[in-house]
């Protein structure tokens, strides 16, 4: 009996380290190729890289949401080529540039900390996890500028409910992945990563609170936060962290990206308040996208019946 | 060569030149809105434009003193009113655009804006600070304020400038590369300005109108 021993291994019969970690993509383009010549296909899934295979797909949305606004949503053209994602560069048109080879599956969501279940879901299942809910809301940057979405998902709290948080937790800290050689321009922006963001438990358990994973009928595209991103509507945007890999229920408040940059620009609650002014800027009226002239920005973004409760009794420009 | 440059300089092509040349972010402005490629927010879009062009013709017109000296072209001089105007017409495009859709044309809202907030306070003062120096730029009022009261009273395009790149500081949340980068080109026009007048002391310069 012959035993190949390791050393009889050269470096040429290892599967070169770029040609392992496209492996997929390698396949699949050759899958392609060969059925583009076999049928004479539509040729235009070629240049469709691996993740638009999942960014785009029809979503089954089975419920539409009674916290749905009846305000008209904007076009899917200006949700997709407005975004704010430092990762993938500061300029608003950035992410619809450089978010488009973004790698979104295989894609693992941990959820962990002061947990009784800790576990880990792949992209796949936390589709499947809940019935998918259409929540029209209106998006409210800190920027002053507003858009009305066609989200899908469903409510956070399905999710935390499931690892069922132990008594000790208050909080909910999230994190983006960061990957620095998909993400080449993060550098520039100016904020430390992997972005993180938090709540509090009450908030993450929020109804309206939305753990989201399409708009407009189709799994997230890449730049608007694929696959997997939160909605918070009664806070302003920066605070709906995008691309997410780690949800933690924790003792203590967590350290937010934004606060971490600007402790006196940005708070941990950040919820929209026309009656407190970021201080280089008012937040008393917003320019919803498709529109010329400001309107008048509203308490909670319009969702006082639902959030003001959480906020009973808190001085709200102590805890902006 | 350099006679052909200098000869370049003083043809009065070269002035058509220098004035289509700022008029062009303007038609490339329009050309990009007629492509409907302004983005999902114009108006944002549109001042931010308008904004960084006011300040880099600011720049670009403060380069003119500088350029003359170090390159011995003192003929640069024609170009620098007109670069100077233009900076002002981009500064009055800017400023339209926030007291139109931004403000909706109530002056006082705009004032309570003005009072509050510095970023808008050293953006406004800038811009009404060139005011003075726009209406004042032509031959007969050099005449009649006299050539070093007039090149005092625009000195004032050295705040303005400066207000400029703080007002675009301040906008910025933490991607402060660029107003850096205007900063750095405003300090070393600035400190050029600076050394030139420590190391000769010279006597009053006459100010040659543009022709």
């Amino acid at each position: 009996m012959s035993i190949h021993k390791e050393g009889d291994l050269t470096y040429a019969d290892v599967t070169p380290r770029s040609v392992y970690f496209n492996r997929r993509q390698i396949l699949r383009a050759m899958g392609i190729v060969g059925a583009a010549a076999i049928g004479g296909r539509v040729v235009s899934h070629l240049v469709s890289p691996e993740t638009v295979a999942l960014a785009g797909a029809k979503l089954n949305v089975t419920v539409k949401s009674p916290f749905s606004t009846t305000e008209k949503p904007n076009t899917f053209d200006d949700v997709t080529h407005y975004n704010n994602f430092y990762e993938f560069g500061t300029d608003k048109g950035d992410p619809a540039k450089y978010a488009k080879n973004f790698r979104t599956s295989p894609w693992t969501l941990t959820v962990e900390g002061e947990v009784k279940k800790p576990a880990q879901y792949s992209i796949e299942d936390i589709v499947k996890l809940a019935p998918l809910e259409e929540r029209i809301y209106r998006h409210r940057c800190v920027e002053g500028w507003s858009m009305v979405v066609p989200w899908i998902g469903y409510s956070l709290s399905t999710l935390i409910k499931l690892s069922e948080p132990t008594e000790k937790a208050r909080f909910v800290a999230f994190q983006s992945l960061y990957d620095p050689s998909q993400m080449p321009l993060a550098g520039r922006a100016g904020i430390d990563f992997p972005y993180v963001e938090g709540l509090r438990l009450d908030e993450a358990m929020n109804a309206l609170t939305l753990l989201c994973v399409g708009m407009y009928g189709e799994s997230l595209p890449n730049q608007d936060g694929a696959p997997v991103r939160l909605v918070v509507p009664w806070k302003y945007g920066f605070k709906s962290i995008k691309s997410i890999v780690k949800i933690r229920c924790v003792k203590g408040e967590p350290p937010t990206t934004w606060s971490r940059y600007a402790p006196t620009e940005y708070g941990f609650y950040s919820n929209v308040n026309p009656y407190v002014d970021h201080p280089r800027w008012s937040q008393a009226t917003e320019r919803r996208l498709g529109e010329i002239l400001k309107r008048k920005t509203l308490m909670f973004n319009g969702y006082s019946d639902q959030v003001a409760s959480l906020y009973a009794g808190m001085d709200l420009k102590k805890y902006y | 060569m350099r006679d052909f440059f200098r000869k370049l300089l003083v043809s009065k092509w070269s002035k058509v030149a220098v004035f289509l040349f700022c008029l062009l972010p303007l038609g490339y402005l329009g050309l990009r809105a007629y492509q409907g490629e302004v983005t999902a927010n114009p108006v944002e879009y549109i001042q931010h434009f308008t904004g960084d062009w006011t300040l880099r013709l600011l720049l670009i017109t403060l380069s003119v003193t500088p350029l003359r000296k170090l390159l011995s072209l003192p003929n640069l001089i024609r170009f620098r009113r007109m670069l100077g105007l233009f900076a002002f017409s981009y500064a009055c495009l800017h400023f339209l655009t926030y007291i139109g859709p931004d403000q909706s044309f109530s002056l006082s809202g705009m004032w309570k804006d003005v009072v509050k907030r510095p970023f808008v306070t050293v953006g406004f003062l800038g811009f009404v600070l060139l005011i003075p120096l726009a209406l004042t730029s032509t031959k007969g009022w050099i005449r009649r304020l006299g050539g070093k009261r007039w090149q005092a009273l625009h000195r004032l395009i050295y705040v303005t400038a400066l207000c400029g790149v703080v007002h675009y500081y301040w906008l910025v949340k933490s991607d402060h590369r660029l107003p850096l980068l205007y900063g750095a080109i405003l300090a070393a026009l600035l400190l050029y300005r600076l050394v030139d007048s420590l190391l000769k002391p010279r006597p009053a310069v006459s100010v040659s109108p543009a022709s």
